[in-house]
């Protein structure tokens, strides 16, 4: 057997795998706030993805919005927040202390053959 | 740069802004606030009358590249302040006062504000209001007397000044924001003063719009200003941008004071407004103070910025 021939075996294991197994586990999520900028914009993520936020710039931002829990305290440098997305739909936030900086997670429906047993 | 030979009657835009300096001295004389340039040259002028200070941005707290030592930057400009010749009568605070909303923050900058042995009178910034309660510990410590979430007004010299609270439930994509209970108690504050009364207006975000990529403006800023309109004489006093801005639009003088603790760049010249790191010897040339005074027979507060360091 050729290398190749082995990775690519491999490979069709470790992408049928997480279908056969762990069909509801949605991966987590990183949100960057960089230069009075949420990065990306706008994130789109499957239900029950859990989307983190860190701020990495020198001045404290929040994540505001009026979803009920959607809303950190005042993130420092390196401060992180965490929200668990599990009903699908177009979340908009934005920035309680800077609320020219805005951002939306679009969460999306499980369905089809990616459907939670 | 001096606005005195602008009566008020030009109805024309002078825009004009510096980067560098301290302190801003304004003079009320005549009804009118007048600016006197930088501070020697208002001490050279031996400015009489009724002199008031603004300070801002103190964000006590504050521990990054672009000043690890706001606490010793702010002592420098009360230092500057306690020099200021004339026996000021208060000192404005438009602002920021702490960077995280912490009690030790507010602890230090009350330790070294009251240094200057004036009273001061404050506005909030959004920095001020964002500890757990959302603004309990700055109500609780300087919010007596005041309405809302601390907008009052008072009378001094004949000079009526408005402090008002613009950094409260910022709406997503906006600027700065009044709301509506306070344009109405603004509007019923104004009713039936003189309009030859001079007013000093002062909040933290600037009221008129310097940047609105960056979030520098008041998204009803232009109702505040129309409650104002009838007034011979309107002086503006804004802190949040770290810089040096002026505008004279009619009767209306909008001035920023500078920060006390980092600089800010200037609009648009960098990806983002955060507080803008320069070499160590720059530094204090672009922190500082500014001092108002209100002359007689002259038709403008005159207002001069002096920076720590030339």
């Amino acid at each position: 057997m050729t290398r190749t021939s082995f990775l690519s075996r491999w490979a069709a294991v470790a992408v049928v795998m997480p279908l056969l197994v762990l069909p509801a586990k949605a991966e987590d999520m990183t949100i960057k706030i960089g230069n009075f900028v949420f990065s990306p914009q706008t994130l789109t993520v499957k239900a029950g993805t859990k989307v983190t936020w860190v701020n990495e710039d020198d001045i404290p931002h929040t994540v505001s919005s009026t979803t009920q829990g959607l809303r950190s305290k005042a993130l420092d440098t390196d401060d992180t927040f965490s929200f668990t997305f599990t009903t699908p739909g177009t979340y908009k936030y934005f920035c309680g202390l800077h609320p020219h900086m805005t951002g939306s997670i679009v969460v999306e429906g499980t369905t089809g053959s990616n459907a939670p047993r | 740069m001096t606005l005195q030979d602008d009566g008020p009657s030009r109805r024309k835009v002078l825009e004009c802004m510096t980067w560098a300096g301290t302190g801003v001295l304004w003079t009320v004389a005549g009804g009118v606030p007048a600016s006197l340039g930088i501070i020697d040259e208002a001490v050279a002028q031996e400015a009489k009358g009724f002199t008031f200070l603004q300070i801002s941005d103190s964000h006590m707290g504050f521990d990054k590249a672009a000043n690890p030592n706001v606490k010793s930057t702010l002592e420098e400009a009360i230092a500057r302040v306690k020099a200021v010749p004339g026996n000021p009568a208060f000192m404005i605070h438009t602002g920021d006062i702490s960077h995280l909303s912490k009690p030790s923050e507010f602890d230090d900058a009350d330790k070294i504000i009251s240094q200057a042995k004036l009273d001061v009178h404050y506005v909030p910034g959004e920095h001020d209001l964002i500890d757990e309660d959302r603004g309990k510990l700055y109500r609780e410590r300087y919010g007596r007397g005041t309405k809302g979430d601390g907008y009052y007004s008072f009378d001094a010299n004949g000079v009526h000044f408005v402090g008002l609270v613009n950094v409260v439930d910022l709406k997503g994509g906006g600027l700065g924001n009044l709301g509506g209970e306070q344009l109405a108690w603004l509007e019923s504050d104004l009713r039936g003063r003189s309009a030859s009364q001079p007013v000093v207006v002062f909040a933290h975000i600037p009221l008129w719009t310097v940047y609105p990529e960056w979030g520098w403006g008041t998204d009803d800023g232009a109702q505040a200003l129309g409650h104002l309109k009838r007034f011979g004489s309107v002086t503006v006093l804004n802190g949040h941008i770290h810089q040096v801005m002026q505008k004279v639009e009619g009767n209306v003088t909008f001035h920023t004071a500078r920060s006390t603790a980092f600089p800010q760049p200037a609009p648009g010249t960098a990806p983002s407004p955060g507080p803008m790191k320069v070499a160590d010897d720059k530094l204090r040339t672009l922190l500082g103070t500014a001092d108002i005074t209100f002359k007689q027979n002259e038709q403008r507060l005159a207002i001069v910025d002096t920076p720590l360091k030339e």
